[in-house]
């Protein structure tokens, strides 16, 4: 066991911080007031850019397709230095850079891979996600949005819900059903679609936090020409996967359980003992401090597989299912230790509405990307061996099956 | 970055669970506890003659000289199997205590003989009901203690008590060759029936005091140490639970379908297949800190130590209820872990004493806490 970087690892982080502290001075202190949307946006769209022109957007990615040729320890070193600054970083570039790319880098044609990548790279096309729908969630494989053949195009009506960002984006990846007589992992085709296509609206959802940065979108007669179709008809469902797969590893966090004792320590109870004298905090605390490390140092364990080019094991499914969890629990405590005051923001509490926010977009974060149910059939399937669920509808032809 | 066993500490790790499962079975244990026994002497001796005993035992001192992370992983696969053998006491504690603070002369005279299996040692701290240190009133005068000391574990077969005692105002820790003292033992009624505790009566058994005169950073050393080896012993044990009930389940029919495939039985093992992964890789961060960031060693001592008494905790009740009414045999075998779990959750202290010198580890080493 050993912790420390290889030589060539301290040789790559000392470059990574070296271009960070030239390039990254605007974003050392978090922003005095939260950025708004289009200046997320803008101010993504420049970082990623630069990070591209230097090499640091895609480190494993080969050279010929716009990466650095590095592994997937730079990779990780990299975004630790990173997360040292507050950088801007929307999920749409994640969609885009994380996910889009890699899928149509397997499934699409090289044409499509140069038309799309390197403008993807360099923040001038930012994408969303247009896969669930209002009837299929965590069934993502029952979507009913058809997609129908009209020459050389294809022409797509249905309704997506849960996109984040779409109201900004400039592309989409789209899962629509081309074939509804076949079963329903088997209907599916893969599309990327300019999001100003006419018929195309995008309605912000307004969340509960109050945010609105995902949406309901409608398709209404979109035509999509054939050559944004990624893979072959049919064979949507597998490009999907490998968009989804795309899972981030070693997107550690770190701190959270510290501020948390910090708040105990500065807190005083009535008769001037601090809330951190308490047997119960200590313990719950403690608690919470032992998964928040556990889950960073089991990332640590993925890590040494991926550097040995190992595919990451089905147990990855544990980290967001810990890490959500643990964002709802602590945030609720931060604001018990603050008893009834914990739950206003004030002068005396200058972040504690990131506290709030942060305990309402946990609960969110329960859900998306894999609910809490659907990562523990995984572990429980892929990790111990037992038996898949009961699918009813899995062999039977999509317009068969009861809606 | 390499946060995993090494290629050798893996085959050590096969090497260790192979002979286990061939000479200390389920079955087998059933039948240490029916005849009474202290323990397997034969398998301590196994372990012995593979070097194991000594594995951190430095060659000097007729051990192997390996490094932390090997004691670890013979820690969890003794956890995973319930071995009837006296290891943590004895290595873990007893030989751990001379080499934290004994004299030259003192590693000579007793390690070798620790790591040949020859002398099983035993470490008396507790006085009766509380933790270790709630009381201390045995008392060292003139090379000699006198006191009463329980539960202290496997003290039946043991050559050497490592003892804490008072001595003057002082806390001191010091060797009494049980061979050569008359000390009263008698074995206690306990709920771990596989690892027995006893009551050690010292009427001026002569004493000599390990090097160090104040005992107690050697003890809070010692018992950090001994949290990262348990934890390992527990992570052995938290994993044999939930593959115990993961195979029973899948074996089982009911209703027409096999158990498994019941998302209530399996949301309740991926539960704790996630606690023994949590556990795991804060234990990994402990066995590292100790040989690579001792700075760090308490916190994540501390950290292993929480993580893994909840995942054997669990696991072991979990197992348990898997199996449904078998479970609750002594044909089954979900008690040995049953009872081991509550044993090594509270053999070096109850959670809320590791909580406390988590967060007071915290105070100390994190920056964003300093006053």
């Amino acid at each position: 066991m050993d912790f420390n970087d290889t030589p060539e690892e301290a040789a790559f982080r000392a470059e990574a911080r070296a271009w960070l502290a030239a390039n990254a001075q605007e974003y050392v202190e978090p922003p005095p007031q939260a950025w708004t949307e289009p200046q997320l946006v803008a101010k993504s769209r420049d970082w990623l850019g630069r990070k591209a022109a230097a090499g640091f957007a895609t480190i494993t990615w080969s050279k010929e397709i716009g990466g650095r040729g590095g592994t997937a320890m730079e990779e990780v070193i990299f975004r630790q230095e990173e997360a040292k600054y507050t950088v801007p970083h929307g999920a749409f570039i994640t969609i885009g850079v994380g996910m889009t790319c890699p899928g149509i880098r397997k499934h699409g044609t090289p044409e499509q891979y140069q038309r799309f990548a390197p403008k993807t790279l360099t923040g001038e096309y930012i994408w969303c996600q247009l896969f669930s729908e209002p009837g299929a969630g965590s069934d993502l494989a029952g979507i009913s949005t058809r997609a129908v053949r009209q020459g050389d195009n294809w022409v797509v009506n249905g309704q997506k819900v849960w996109n984040s960002w779409a109201h900004h984006a400039d592309w989409g990846i789209l899962l629509a059903r081309t074939d509804p007589s076949a079963p329903k992992h088997r209907g599916l085709t893969f599309f990327v679609v300019d999001m100003k296509t006419p018929g195309i609206e995008a309605r912000p959802i307004v969340q509960i936090s109050g945010r609105t940065d995902f949406n309901q979108t409608f398709l209404q007669d979109v035509v999509i020409p054939d050559s944004c179709r990624i893979g072959k008809v049919g064979e949507g469902w597998a490009v999907a996967m490998t968009i989804l797969m795309n899972e981030r590893i070693g997107a550690e966090r770190d701190g959270l359980i510290v501020s948390l004792v910090a708040r105990a320590l500065a807190n005083r109870r009535g008769d001037n003992t601090r809330v951190l004298d308490s047997t119960d905090v200590r313990t719950r605390l403690a608690r919470m401090y032992a998964d928040e490390q556990g889950v960073k140092y089991f990332g640590y364990r993925l890590l040494t597989s991926l550097s040995r080019g190992e595919p990451p094991p089905p147990s990855v499914a544990l980290i967001k299912l810990v890490q959500a969890n643990q964002m709802q629990q602590a945030n609720g405590y931060m604001m018990d230790l603050d008893d009834f005051g914990g739950l206003f923001e004030g002068p005396d509490r200058p972040h504690q509405d990131v506290t709030l926010f942060e305990y309402t977009f946990g609960a969110g974060l329960r859900i998306a990307g894999g609910a809490d149910e659907v990562l523990r059939n995984q572990l429980a399937e892929r990790v111990l061996g037992m038996p898949q669920e009961l699918r009813v509808d899995k062999d039977v032809p999509f317009d068969q099956i009861p809606r | 970055m390499n946060f995993d066993l090494s290629d050798e500490q893996k085959m050590l790790k096969g090497e260790v669970a192979r002979l286990l499962a061939e000479q200390a079975p389920y079955k087998h244990l059933r039948e240490l506890i029916t005849a009474g026994a202290d323990w397997d002497r034969s398998l301590w001796l196994t372990m012995a003659g593979m070097g194991f005993l000594g594995a951190a035992i430095p060659e000097a001192y007729g051990g192997q000289g390996l490094g932390e992370v090997e004691l670890c992983v013979l820690a969890e696969e003794f956890g995973r199997a319930v071995a009837p053998i006296p290891f943590f006491s004895s290595i873990c504690l007893a030989a751990e205590a001379i080499q934290l603070a004994g004299s030259e002369a003192q590693k000579t005279r007793w390690l070798p003989a620790l790591a040949a299996g020859e002398v099983v040692g035993c470490f008396a701290h507790n006085e009766g009901r509380g933790a270790a240190g709630d009381r201390l009133e045995a008392t060292v005068s003139q090379g000699r203690v006198s006191g009463v000391k329980w539960p202290v574990s496997d003290a039946g077969v043991a050559g050497l008590a490592v003892v804490v005692a008072k001595d003057g105002g002082r806390t001191v820790l010091g060797l009494v060759d049980l061979a050569k003292a008359d000390v009263a033992r008698s074995r206690l009624t306990g709920f771990d029936q596989l690892r027995p505790h006893y009551r050690l009566e010292f009427a001026d058994a002569p004493f000599e005091a390990l090097a160090e005169a104040d005992a107690e950073p050697t003890l809070s050393a010692l018992y950090d140490r001994a949290a990262a080896r348990i934890a390992f012993e527990q992570i052995g044990g938290a994993e044999a639970c939930l593959w115990m009930a993961r195979d029973y389940a899948m074996e089982r029919r009911t209703f027409g379908r096999v158990l498994a495939s019941y998302q209530a039985v399996k949301h309740n093992l991926a539960n704790i297949l996630v606690y023994c992964e949590l556990a795991r890789s804060n234990a990994y961060l402990a066995a590292w800190t100790l040989e690579g960031n001792p700075g760090r060693f308490p916190v994540a001592a501390a950290t292993a130590r929480i993580s893994a008494t909840k995942a054997y905790e669990i696991a072991a009740r979990e197992n348990l209820q898997t199996h449904g009414g078998i479970g609750y045999t002594w044909d089954a075998n979900c008690h040995f872990h049953y009872r081991r779990a509550r044993l090594l959750a509270l053999n070096i202290g109850r959670e809320e004493i590791w909580a406390d010198r988590l967060i007071d580890g915290l105070l100390k080493t994190e920056a964003a806490l300093a006053a």
